[in-house]
């Protein structure tokens, strides 16, 4: 059986993410049972055998990442799956593959919380997790599918960035989005244009782990290739040797945040619909995205200039377009399966030039989008 | 003499080579480890069985946590990590099975490898894992400065046991052999010739081998109880143990300043997590190709 299945497909999400996977050269999963994302692992784990993958199930989420890094700087596209808890508990590696610069995809099949919360529903209260979960100052990447395609091509997505910023890329999911079926369309696997991470194949004793050139991103080697290199999560020098000054900590965190920063057009991804000329902004992301764009079309038939802005990487954030935005339009709405998380980046990057407004969505009501449509209508007769 | 030489002509030192200059970073060396440690005791054990082996240093990983001996992935010249504190084995896991032919070992302490760690310790021990462990057991948290641990002897003072400790303490190779290490075995730091034997086997063993070795802490565990310096420790833990191979290792238990048992305790045959995994690798392809 091949590497990839191309060709149109009825299938739910969460087998398009497993896929998606696959088909970027992912062959590597080290997970612990946690739902609802579970059925990712269950589909990886019934193909990667065709395609000569390795798959463990580690003793909790802690070593699943650790396990991941260590797979990562052994040569392999690597993998976990996990939810909100699960995430919790990974932080501290999310830290560490910072820190080493080592490529790996995180997805996280979000549900409500706090603690355990209410796990077969889904929410999107780890919007921050996902961005600030860590301790300590770092940049990270985080996707937000919408779709069942969607879990197909950002996961792809998710591993070229992460091999080509060598980072723990996030793709935060939900369990409506891995639950719902519709067509996906896979490329064939040359159509895929997939990134590899930046290789050293210089001489053995010149090799320096940390050096960079103008992309700030250092080449990287696989373990048991005879550089006999040495990193560590300690705050290092080129050399990947543990200096304690203030001097190296600006070298080496300096470059590890600005390596997104100064990157960040070209991570930054988002559609738009019936800007132009709107008044109302509705800013969203994953599946109550779904219900915005519907409630946005059905306002426009009403007479109301109302748009969309649906994000696709939620960190890096598109501060740049929102303000843009923010001077044009008069109110800006933020839907979400929360209490209010992308909900504070729109009211900072708006800088005032917009009313923002907050909607909180429960699950059972997102489908039917009325709330999102009431705050349109009341906003456009305030005008 | 040569060097006392130039001191005193002011001249510059001439570089002298080392026996260990292909195995240690020397560009690392003066470690950060006290005078009196043991540790460096140990990483020379595994040096010197890295060499009798003559094994290729190219494929050999070795992977720390954190703490004192979790700085010896940092001196150690082959591919080597520094990773978070007790993730030493679940890190060294996927690399492992990332690159069966790595050759692993986690140099790492009491702190890291039984508490912080303790549940990556039995799993990967339980998975029999091709790695070997060596785990530098001092009795103490040093590097955070002299806390508890869990391997500190009952009545034994640290800065969180001002009264003297009343926690029943670890049973390392007690813990290894019921969690399904195949080699287990204890030395002092002192037992060099020994402690690079079992190194040597438990290197070559396949499947999870653990290997401990009895170390002094000179900075705090010394002080606190006022047991002299490093040196007089390792003396003292050398001349206090009884050499018992194949002793059970429920016997094995460690007071305070009380006779050491050492040896070889376990060395037994069960298939490793490749091996395993491998087979049913071919026999789900078998099936999978019938259906």
């Amino acid at each position: 059986m091949d590497a990839i299945y191309s060709g149109s497909h009825k299938m739910n999400g969460n087998q398009a993410c497993a896929e998606g996977s696959l088909a970027a050269g992912c062959r590597f999963l080290g997970f612990y049972p946690i739902q609802p994302c579970f059925e990712i692992v269950q589909h990886f784990a019934d193909r990667c055998v065709d395609v000569d993958g390795t798959f463990i199930q580690m003793e909790d989420e802690i070593s699943a990442l650790a396990a991941v890094l260590g797979a990562s700087w052994a040569g392999k596209k690597a993998m976990t799956v996990t939810s909100g808890p699960g995430f919790s508990l990974m932080m501290e590696h999310v830290g560490l593959g910072v820190m080493l610069e080592t490529p790996c995809v995180i997805i996280e099949s979000q549900r409500f919380g706090p603690s355990e919360g209410y796990p077969t529903q889904a929410g999107s209260g780890d919007v921050m997790q996902s961005r600030w979960g860590s301790h300590g100052d770092y940049e990270i990447i985080t996707l937000s599918p919408n779709c069942p395609q969607e879990m197909f091509d950002l996961t792809v997505r998710a591993f070229n960035l992460s091999e080509r910023y060598r980072l723990p890329v996030v793709v935060l999911a939900d369990k409506a989005v891995g639950s719902m079926v519709e067509a996906v369309i896979i490329p064939k696997a040359e159509d895929l244009r997939l990134k590899k991470r930046k290789r050293y194949s210089g001489p053995k004793g010149k090799y320096l782990p940390y050096e960079y050139d103008k992309d700030l991103v250092p080449w990287m080697v696989k373990a048991g290739q005879g550089y006999r290199f040495h990193v560590t999560g300690l705050t290092h020098d080129e050399k990947g040797y543990p200096v304690m000054n203030a001097k190296c900590q600006e070298w080496n965190v300096h470059r590890i945040i600005n390596k997104v920063r100064l990157f960040s057009d070209d991570i930054i991804d988002y559609e738009e619909g019936y800007t132009e000329d709107a008044e109302v902004l509705v800013v969203c992301y994953g599946s109550v995205s779904r219900a915005a764009v519907r409630a946005v079309r059905q306002v426009r038939k009403e007479g109301i200039r109302a748009g969309f802005f649906r994000l696709k990487t939620l960190w890096p954030f598109p501060e740049q377009r929102i303000l843009e935005l923010a001077r044009q339009v008069r109110t800006i709405i933020v839907p979400e399966m929360n209490y209010g998380q992308a909900f504070l980046e729109v009211d900072r990057c708006s800088r005032g030039k917009a009313e923002t407004i907050f909607v909180h969505q429960d699950f059972p009501k997102v489908r039917s989008g009325v709330d999102i449509i009431n705050a349109i209508r009341k906003a456009d007769v305030k005008a | 003499m040569k060097a006392l030489e130039a001191v005193e002509k002011q001249e510059e030192i001439p570089p002298t080579e080392h026996p260990m200059d292909d195995v240690l970073r020397m560009d690392r060396i003066p470690h950060i480890w006290c005078p009196g440690c043991g540790i460096g005791l140990a990483v020379t054990a595994f040096v010197n069985a890295l060499e009798k082996m003559q094994v290729d240093l190219d494929k050999v990983c070795v992977v720390s946590g954190i703490g004192c001996t979790g700085r010896v992935a940092g001196y150690i010249k082959t591919d080597s990590f520094h990773t978070t504190h007790g993730r030493a084995l679940p890190f060294a896991t996927g690399l492992k099975l990332g690159n069966p032919d790595l050759k692993i070992v986690v140099f790492s302490g009491d702190g890291d490898i039984v508490s912080i760690g303790g549940n990556h310790f039995i799993h990967a021990a339980r998975r029999n894992i091709d790695i070997l462990v060596i785990c530098v057991n001092n009795f103490i948290y040093a590097m955070t400065g002299g806390q508890v641990a869990p391997t500190t002897p009952r009545s034994a003072y640290t800065t969180t046991s001002p009264f003297g400790n009343f926690e029943t303490p670890s049973n390392i190779p007690q813990l290894a052999e019921s969690a399904g290490a195949v080699y287990v075995a204890r030395w002092t730091s002192l037992h060099m010739r020994r402690l690079t034997q079992s190194i040597i086997e438990g290197f070559q063993k396949p499947g999870f081998s653990m290997v401990e070795v009895i170390s002094p802490c000179a900075m705090y565990y010394s002080r606190i109880n006022k047991l002299g310096l490093g040196i007089d420790m390792m003396k003292f833990y050398h001349d206090n143990s009884v050499i018992k191979h194949g002793e059970p290792t429920e016997n094995l238990d460690i007071g305070f300043q009380s006779q050491i048992i050492v040896g070889k305790f376990v060395d037994r045959e069960r298939p490793t997590f490749s091996e395993l995994y491998k087979g049913w690798k071919k026999e789900v392809k078998t099936v999978k190709r019938e259906s």
